[in-house]
């Protein structure tokens, strides 16, 4: 059995076969986008002109593929995808799901779309996410929020739930989107996808709008493991427009896809599987950790003392960067402007207010205070020395294991408002998430299962830095074995 | 110490944000809670530990990240321009500074 759906394997060789080709297989992406967003709202823009324009030059190519495409862009030609509405393509719109940012177009494609475009991608939409990356639900949009295909009653997850959405619904086979505590990851759980998010520095944040620079990373949705690992491939590498990409060579994900995970040790962590998880995950997650044993990996205890204080650490962190990045949007050089200010100083005042939603003032809020004078060493400089411990935990639980498994959400997808009128139990959504972001690991969503209502549970696997192919290699071989078989209930034909 | 409307107001300021009476009132007792939350942070005795300064790797520290000093096209004046809400012979235009305003603020 498979992930049911159209991977990037499948349209990949129904693309060579006589009767289809790139246009016909973005044409069916463009129709189900645009027939499915009533429903979903995922998308913000549809590119019909444009992505069935790009869809004939690849047909028209005769399969050549462009001469700047290397071995890492193999795989992805023709292939329909969606771009999170906080990632820069020229030409297209980039709102970051804000007032600030309407009707704002990009004049340079992210150095992930530039390499997603050479490799033959077509980009057919900007998807709807919470304003500028903050959130857990994308309820925080302006511009509405995304229904979760497998109930619509119910929150895809945030902040990338445009894209999770998209991919889940089937409207495309994978999907950009960003994290910063858990913006992909946990998304890709509640919508039974897979979710993955690189080592600091490994993807360029060129062209990705800012939220918390440290914690920052592109990040990707895919259908299934090879997917994410094939798109990885595409964006990965260093970027001398972006200095905090590394130069470290990218390995090849997809080869190395069924090596044996036997003698693999995984963690747990097993005092994070206590209270505050769902029942319902929890059994899941055990589940997988018993699958894993069946597979042949061993599984081994470990702790994580400081895990329990990555949400303060990432809301001191990331708000304060976040407070710095924001400033830019002030009604000078693009977006919205304040109407008929008395003077300079006004038009700032009355643009942000105007432009910026609730959720976006508070954290801004919260960052300017941490950094103010006589706060920042109390808030600040203290958080940076207990993320210095997280990031501590971790390198000694590596060193008795090749990864760490934890639920990827506390609980299924909610309901829509059910969170919203208490920001910090909408902030507890990232508790196993941002403690991969705050020490810069790389990890991975898997879907493990549906819940006694029916929603997907993920469980989240996380390595060392540069672990990538430990983490596809061990997602993938789960995944093998236990491919979730289900569908939405919204999805694409 | 809990956070009040006032602190707030004045955060708000230094954010250049004009908050409304109304998010002044929900705005406050909601950083208040927060801030309480993550002062949870002072259980702990981090008096002997280097704090950890932006999210590079190590890999990401030895990466030679300085190009070499030399001229290149950037997006240029015509590009940069596109998308200012007013823009005028070659500049963004806004409106005036006011000198002596009642905050005094320095700019």
């Amino acid at each position: 059995m498979t992930v049911p759906g159209k991977t990037i394997e499948l349209l990949t060789s129904e693309m060579s076969a006589p009767e289809s080709d790139a246009h016909r297989v973005v044409s069916r992406s463009l129709r189900e986008a645009e027939r499915l967003n009533d429903t979903l709202n995922s998308f913000l823009q549809i590119d019909r002109e444009g992505a069935l324009r790009r869809a004939e030059e690849i047909d028209d190519d005769g399969g050549q593929p462009s001469p700047q495409v290397s071995p890492a862009g193999a795989g992805m030609r023709g292939i329909p995808v969606a771009v999170k509405d906080n990632i820069c393509v020229r030409g297209m719109q980039a709102t970051c799901g804000s007032r600030i940012l309407a009707g704002y177009h990009p004049p340079y494609d992210a150095t992930v779309i530039e390499r997603l475009k050479n490799a033959g991608a077509v980009i057919i939409g900007k998807t709807n996410c919470d304003e500028f990356a903050m959130g857990s639900s994308n309820e925080n949009s302006a511009y509405g929020p995304v229904r979760n295909p497998w109930d619509t009653e119910r929150v895809p997850g945030g902040s990338s739930g445009g894209s999770a959405a998209a991919v889940a619904s089937r409207v495309v086979p994978a999907a950009l989107g960003s994290e910063t505590g858990g913006s992909v990851r946990q998304p890709a759980a509640l919508c039974g996808i897979v979710g993955f998010k690189p080592t600091y520095g490994r993807v360029s944040r060129y062209g990705l709008v800012a939220f918390g620079s440290s914690l920052d990373q592109v990040s990707v949705f895919g259908l299934t493991v090879r997917d994410a690992a094939v798109v990885t491939q595409c964006i990965a590498g260093r970027d001398e427009r972006d200095s905090t990409t590394a130069d470290v060579p990218v390995p090849d994900y997809a080869s190395g896809l069924s090596g044996s995970i036997l003698g693999a040790r995984i963690g747990v962590p097993r005092a994070l599987l206590g209270e505050g998880v769902d029942a319902d995950v929890r059994a899941r997650v055990e589940a997988a950790i018993d699958a894993y044993r069946e597979l042949g990996a061993e599984i081994v205890d470990v702790e994580l003392p400081h895990a329990k204080y990555s949400i303060a650490v990432y809301y001191i962190i990331a708000t304060a960067e976040a407070s710095s990045n924001l400033a830019r949007y002030d009604g000078v050089r693009y977006g919205y402007r304040a109407e008929d200010p008395e003077d300079l100083k006004e038009m700032y005042r009355r643009t942000r207010e105007e432009g910026f939603g609730a959720e976006v003032k508070r954290r801004i809020m919260l960052g300017t205070y941490v950094l103010s004078s006589g706060y920042y060493d109390a808030y600040y400089l203290k958080a940076q020395k207990v993320r210095a411990l997280i990031k501590r935990d971790f390198r000694n639980a590596f060193e008795r294991c090749d990864a760490v498994l934890t639920p990827t959400s506390p609980t299924p997808a909610f309901r829509l408002g059910e969170k919203t009128d208490d920001p910090l139990s909408m902030y507890l959504s990232d508790i196993y998430t941002c403690m991969t972001n705050l020490a810069g690991i790389p990890g991975i969503s898997v879907p493990c299962g549906l819940s006694t209502h029916g929603l997907p549970v993920g469980f989240q696997l996380m390595s060392p830095h540069w672990g990538e192919p430990t983490l596809f290699r061990l997602a993938h071989a789960y995944e093998q074995a236990h491919p979730l078989t289900a569908r939405p209930s919204v999805v694409a034909e | 110490m809990p956070i009040t409307e006032a602190d707030i107001q004045k955060i708000a300021a230094l954010a250049h944000l004009e908050i409304t009476d109304e998010e002044l009132h929900t705005l406050a007792p909601q950083v208040a809670s927060i801030v309480a939350y993550v002062e949870q942070l002072n259980e702990l005795d981090t008096s002997a530990v280097e704090p950890a300064i932006g999210g590079l790797t190590p890999e990401g520290e030895r990466t030679e990240a300085a190009r070499e000093d030399a001229t290149r096209p950037s997006l240029g004046q015509a590009l940069a321009l596109e998308q200012a809400p007013d823009p005028s012979h070659g500049h963004f235009r806004v409106p005036k500074v006011i000198a002596g305003s009642e905050e005094k603020e320095n700019f």
